[in-house]
């Protein structure tokens, strides 16, 4: 789903300028948390995502030096 | 080989705000899962070499572009001097080309590796490609790596990182689709958890004339609490995460030093590699090594727009005027402390948490854009406002509001989900689903990277649509040098040798030597200066003779 091209999320009330219009209520947040429900049906699907032989896999990630 | 002049024009971007030149640079963490064994090198520069096939399939020439090292110096410091060759630990030396080429490989790994990799037609393995967007993508050390073009504005920074991690995708596709070849996954995270450590760095232009201290004073407090908005979540604490537990930061742990020119030993809070890849005597680019690689887009875009908002503060000199007792064993503390209520000593005797730092940050910040003009809503510079506007919301979040700021920050995003894993199953920190969750946040294919789940989920906030991301894996910039360096690739190159942030190199047909175009000023070689210029010539020749000024091309 395509997402918002700017997000202006309603900030605590500006200390520094009074004169900053009211910035809109942030439509993305509501739609983010109306969606967070279900934590259940999201492990379930991760369940399915992951990687069969968890201490194997994790164990064989090894990396060489980087900056 | 010809100097020629510099593409012309070029202004400056608002000052006080959070407008600058900038860029990331992201390694990948790489692995086979069928091939626990190969050499990381070797899949590096196979994933390359997958990417120079897939663009040839999309655009013909300027796939094998190599990299001009000309321009590249390591070893001089920030704070003057510089280092001596023979003292420089090895993999300090990034002005080499890291040509791995077919003897070597031979001997290393055996014919038979060797006939299994693909080479181009000069008998040595891709290292480097320069991208018709004007990225870089190359072997460093041993990992792939994607180092953005240079944008102007944190949104930017973010939609052209993230195409990074799109051009990684496309490498993973075409690996898994070569019979011959194990497939390979790409995590962009920053550690093994088994005590190494790679890099995402960030670079921000900045007057030469600005003092290094007072670089070092105004950010070390910054970067300290910073990653309370743009840490993406570590399971394990201590370099080889030995300690059960969770912390804010990948990279807090593997630091060791407060200021120093090393990269991959002894890692400082501020690193003093002064390269500038620009007109040296005019700018410095800070280059940046203390931050994770993001996914969270909140995340990334707090972590370049709140920074670059901080070093418009140092050049004012307006600065919070704080410093903080031990500032690495602070970051330490601060990273692994996910409560966000560890006292933090000040040397001057106060005690602040790591949100008060921030919003003394965010004040004075605040303050200078308002006395600026930049951070104004209608009239300002476009994205001073958006930054100071986010950077309150997830402070004011982390604060009060943990659930709601889980769907922009990533290591509280992280943190959920493990949080949900131990409801569900009762696990342990040190249980290997732990680190697999980990682990598999940062897998860069959409169906097995939990973070991208979650963004499908609408779980997770978005700063840009996915067209736009999309379209900044082929599409450079338009407002900065990387323009330039991105079009003579898709438009001319098969006549482009060689590239680096500030030069083209060109091998025309009808020119007898090579044609080098520098590109010092990043904010010369734009859209508007030589987009009009792109679009009249589909050769390189009458291009470069009109760019370089000559009236005709030299006859052949």
């Amino acid at each position: 789903m395509a997402g918002q091209e700017q997000q202006h999320p309603q900030s605590r009330d500006s200390q520094v300028d009074e004169d900053i219009p009211e910035a809109p209520p942030a439509p993305p947040e509501a739609q983010a948390s109306a969606s967070t429900e279900g934590v259940d049906d999201l492990l379930d699907e991760i369940d399915g995502v992951l990687e069969s032989n968890a201490e194997e896999f994790v164990r064989a990630f090894v990396q060489k030096g980087g900056q | 080989m010809t100097a020629a002049s510099e593409p012309a024009g070029g202004g400056a971007l608002p000052a006080g705000g959070a407008m600058r030149v900038m860029g990331a640079e992201t390694e990948y963490g790489i692995h086979a899962p069928s091939a626990p064994s190969a050499n990381a090198t070797m899949m590096s520069a196979r994933v390359v070499q997958a990417y120079a096939q897939v663009t040839r399939q999309r655009a013909a020439g300027g796939a094998e572009t190599r990299w001009d090292y000309t321009d590249e110096e390591p070893l001089h410091d920030a704070r003057g001097w510089t280092v001596d060759r023979a003292t420089a630990h090895p993999s300090q030396l990034t002005d080499q080309p890291p040509v791995l080429d077919a003897e070597a490989v031979a001997l290393a790994y055996g014919r038979e590796e060797l006939e299994l990799d693909g080479q181009d037609e000069s008998g040595t393995l891709l290292m480097n490609m320069v991208l018709g967007n004007g990225a870089r993508l190359y072997v460093d050390h041993a990992h792939p790596e994607y180092s953005s073009p240079e944008v102007t504005n944190p949104r930017d920074a973010v939609k052209w990182d993230a195409a990074g991690d799109l051009v990684a995708l496309a490498t993973v596709r075409r690996l898994a689709a070569d019979p011959d070849l194990p497939p390979v996954n790409l995590y962009k995270n920053n550690t093994d958890n088994k005590s190494v450590s790679y890099g995402s760095h960030e670079n921000y232009l900045m007057p030469r004339s600005v003092p290094f201290g007072d670089i070092v004073r105004g950010l070390t407090p910054f970067f300290v609490t910073r990653q309370i908005l743009c840490g993406t979540g570590r399971v394990g604490i201590g370099q080889d995460s030995s300690t059960p537990g969770y912390q804010i930061s990948q990279r807090a742990d593997f630091f060791e030093a407060e200021v120093g020119l090393e990269t991959t030993i002894r890692r400082p809070i501020i690193n003093t590699r002064d390269e500038p890849h620009a007109t040296a005597d005019k700018y410095r680019r800070l280059h940046v090594i203390i931050g994770d690689a993001n996914l969270s887009q909140v995340s990334n875009y707090l972590k370049f727009g709140t920074t670059a908002m901080v070093l418009s503060l140092i050049e004012a000199g307006l600065a919070p005027k704080v410093e903080v007792h031990e500032p690495v064993a602070a970051l330490q503390a601060v990273s692994h402390d996910t409560s966000l209520t560890a006292p933090l000593r000040l040397t001057d005797g106060r005690r602040v948490t790591a949100l008060d730092l921030q919003w003394m940050y965010h004040e004075a910040a605040a303050k200078l854009a308002q006395d600026t003009g930049v951070g104004d809503a209608l009239d300002g510079d476009g994205h001073t406002h958006a930054v100071l506007e986010h950077w309150a919301t997830v402070l004011t979040q982390l604060d009060n509001d943990r659930k709601a700021a889980a769907s922009s920050v990533e290591w509280l995003a992280k943190l959920s989900l493990l949080e949900g894993y131990r409801e569900r199953d009762g696990l342990e920190w040190n249980d290997a689903r732990m680190g697999l969750v980990d682990l598999q946040w940062a897998d860069i294919r959409p169906e097995k990277g939990l973070y991208y789940r979650l963004l499908a989920r609408n779980r997770m906030q978005r700063i840009l649509e996915d067209a736009a991301i999309a379209s900044a894996v082929s599409e450079p910039p338009s407002d900065t040098r990387a323009f330039f360096r991105g079009k003579c690739i898709s438009s001319f190159g098969k006549d482009v040798v060689g590239a680096s942030w500030d030069s083209v190199i060109f091998d025309v047909p009808g020119y007898g030597r090579l044609q080098r175009v520098p590109t010092r000023e990043p904010l010369r070689g734009t859209k508007a200066l030589t987009g009009a210029l792109f679009e009249r010539y589909r050769e390189a020749g009458p291009f470069l003779a009109e760019l370089l000024g000559h009236i005709a091309p030299p006859a052949a």
